[in-house]
C-alpha cells in the first residue's frame, strides 16, 4: 500500500521535522511565516515512530539562517531540518544546540541592563534536558519556556 | 585579568593570585605606583562604604580619582545614554570602577570602553570585590580556603554577597550551612551550580546545631521589610541574633564575617570577643581593592 503524506510534499525548500508535539507554531513564530508570503504547511499533533507524536512544518523557498536553526534547536532539541529540492531530499541534519545566541530572545529580567540600554543581548547555553540559558549580562538564568524570541 | 565584573569569570588560579598580592601589599613587600593615573568612581547607586574603600586604596596606591554619587547632578538627568556618558569618562579616565541599580551595567561597561572596569555592584547580580575581600579574610584567619566549614547566616536569598561567596568558595571543597528563615533561603540557581560541582551543604534554620563545627560564620542582616507579616519576623529574629552567649564553646580558629552595615544581628558584646573580625574585613577591602586595581593596570612595583 502507498504511504500517504498527512502534509503534502514541496517542491523546494525546508522541512522542519520532528518538532516537539505542540512547539510548530512557536517555531513558525520564531521564523516570522506569518509575515511572507511563501506557502507553508503545519502538522500538529501526527504521529510518529519515534516520539509518539510530532509536529511537523514545511516551508516552501526557504532557508534557514544559523541563528533561526539554532533558535529552533532551543525549543526543539530533537528537531531536523530536511533540504527539498525538486521534490527529492538534498540533505536531512539534526540541529546543534547553540552554546552562544545573540540578539533573538528577550531577557525576561526587567531590571536587566539589556531591557534598558540599546544593546544586543547575549544568552549562554547552561543546561540541557530541560534547556536553560543564561543572560551574559544580568547572569539569571531561565528555563527556555520563560523566554521570548525576536527575530 | 583585563576586567573584574563576576566571579564567574576568574577561576581558582585568579583568586590565588589576587590574594597573594594583597597580600604582598598588606605586608609592604611591594609597593606598586599608581601616580598620575586617575580612577573614575561611578556610583550611579550611592554607596558610602564602598566608595570610601575604593577611593582609599586608589590613593594609598598614589593616584587620583573623580567621583560620582547617585544621578541628579549628571547628564544621565538630561537623557543622556549610559553608553555616551561611559564613552566620555573613558576619555578621562585609566580605569572605570562602577556601582549601577541595573544588572549588567558592569559588563556593559566593560563592552562599551576601552580602559579596565570594575564592578562595585550591580542590582542584586554580582559584588565580585566583596567576595574577594571576603576570600582575602577567610584565607588570613584560617590559613587556607581548602576543606572549610562555613555557615551563612540570615537573608541569604536576596543576598548578594552571600550568592557570590558560596560560587567562589566552590573552587575549594567548602562544606556549607546556610541558616536562614524558610522564605529566605539561598535561591536554587545558586544550589543548583553548588550540586554541579558536588559540594556538600544543608540547609537549617538556626545556626545553633552546628556551630561548633563551624570555621566561618558569614552573618547578612534580615531586613523585617522582607516579612509580608510583621508577627513572622517577631517570631524568627532572635534566631538570627548573633550573642556572645551563642558562640561559647567555638571552634578556636573561629570567626565571624559580616559584610556591613550591621544593625542588630550581631550584639557589641560579640566585638571584644576574639571571633570577632568585621572590621577587619573592611580594613582587608582597601588592600584587596589595591591588588585589583594593581593587577588590571598592570602597575609596576617600586
Amino acid at each position: 500500500m502507498k504511504k500517504q503524506l498527512k502534509v503534502d510534499p514541496i517542491k523546494n525548500g525546508t522541512v522542519i521535522d520532528h518538532i516537539t508535539a505542540g512547539k510548530a507554531l512557536q517555531v513558525a513564530e520564531i521564523l516570522n511565516i506569518g509575515k511572507n508570503e511563501k506557502e507553508i504547511m503545519i502538522g500538529i499533533n501526527l504521529s510518529s515512530k519515534k516520539t509518539g507524536k510530532k509536529d511537523i512544518l514545511k516551508i516552501e523557498n526557504r532557508k534557514l539562517s544559523e541563528d533561526e536553526a539554532g533558535s529552533i534547536a532551543l525549543i526543539s532539541p530533537a528537531a531536523t531540518l530536511i533540504i527539498i529540492e525538486d521534490y527529492k531530499v538534498v540533505r536531512k541534519t539534526g540541529i546543534e544546540l547553540p552554546e552562544e545566541i545573540k540578539e533573538h530572545i528577550i531577557c525576561p529580567n526587567a531590571n536587566c541592563i539589556t531591557n534598558n540600554e540599546k544593546t544586543e543581548t547575549r544568552f549562554y547555553l547552561a543546561g540541557k534536558n530541560p534547556t536553560e540559558i543564561r543572560c551574559a549580562y544580568c547572569e539569571k538564568k531561565y528555563s527556555i519556556d520563560e523566554v521570548k524570541f525576536k527575530f | 585579568m583585563k576586567n573584574l565584573i563576576s566571579m564567574r569569570d576568574i577561576g581558582k588560579e585568579d583568586i590565588l593570585k589576587l590574594i597573594t598580592l594583597a597580600n604582598k601589599i598588606e605586608q609592604k613587600e611591594i609597593k606598586v605606583d599608581m601616580s598620575g593615573k586617575l580612577a573614575a568612581l561611578l556610583f550611579f547607586e550611592p554607596s558610602t562604604r564602598t566608595h570610601f574603600s575604593f577611593e582609599t586604596a586608589v590613593k594609598k596606591l598614589g593616584g587620583n580619582t573623580f567621583s560620582m554619587s547617585g544621578t541628579s547632578s549628571t547628564s544621565v538627568k538630561k537623557g543622556e545614554t549610559l553608553a555616551d556618558t561611559l564613552m566620555t569618562i573613558s576619555m578621562y579616565a585609566d580605569i572605570i570602577v562602577i556601582r549601577h541599580v541595573l544588572e549588567g551595567a558592569a559588563r556593559f561597561t566593560a563592552e562599551t570602553v576601552a580602559v579596565p572596569v570594575i564592578n562595585a555592584g550591580d542590582g542584586t547580580n554580582q559584588h565580585p570585590t566583596q567576595a574577594m575581600l571576603d576570600l582575602y579574610s577567610i584565607q588570613k584567619t584560617q590559613g587556607t580556603l581548602e576543606n572549610l566549614t562555613i555557615g551563612m547566616v540570615g537573608d541569604l536569598r536576596l543576598g548578594r554577597t552571600v550568592h557570590s561567596l558560596a560560587q567562589a568558595l566552590s573552587d575549594f571543597n567548602p562544606k556549607f550551612y546556610f541558616a536562614s528563615p524558610r522564605h529566605l533561603q539561598m535561591p536554587a540557581y545558586i544550589k543548583d551550580d553548588l550540586k554541579e560541582k558536588n559540594i556538600e551543604f544543608t540547609e537549617l534554620e538556626d545556626i545553633k546545631e552546628v556551630i561548633h563545627e563551624l570555621d566561618i560564620m558569614y552573618v547578612t542582616r534580615i531586613q523585617k521589610e522582607r516579612f509580608a507579616v510583621l508577627e513572622d519576623y517577631e517570631k524568627v529574629k532572635d534566631s538570627y541574633i548573633i550573642t556572645k552567649k551563642l558562640l561559647e564553646g567555638v571552634k578556636k580558629n573561629f570567626k565571624v564575617l559580616h559584610p556591613l552595615p550591621r544593625v542588630n544581628e550581631i550584639t557589641t558584646e560579640v566585638d571584644n570577643t576574639r571571633y570577632a573580625y568585621y572590621f577587619q574585613q573592611a580594613r582587608n577591602g582597601v588592600f584587596m581593592r589595591q591588588a585589583i586595581i594593581s593587577e588590571l593596570l598592570n602597575l609596576k612595583n617600586i
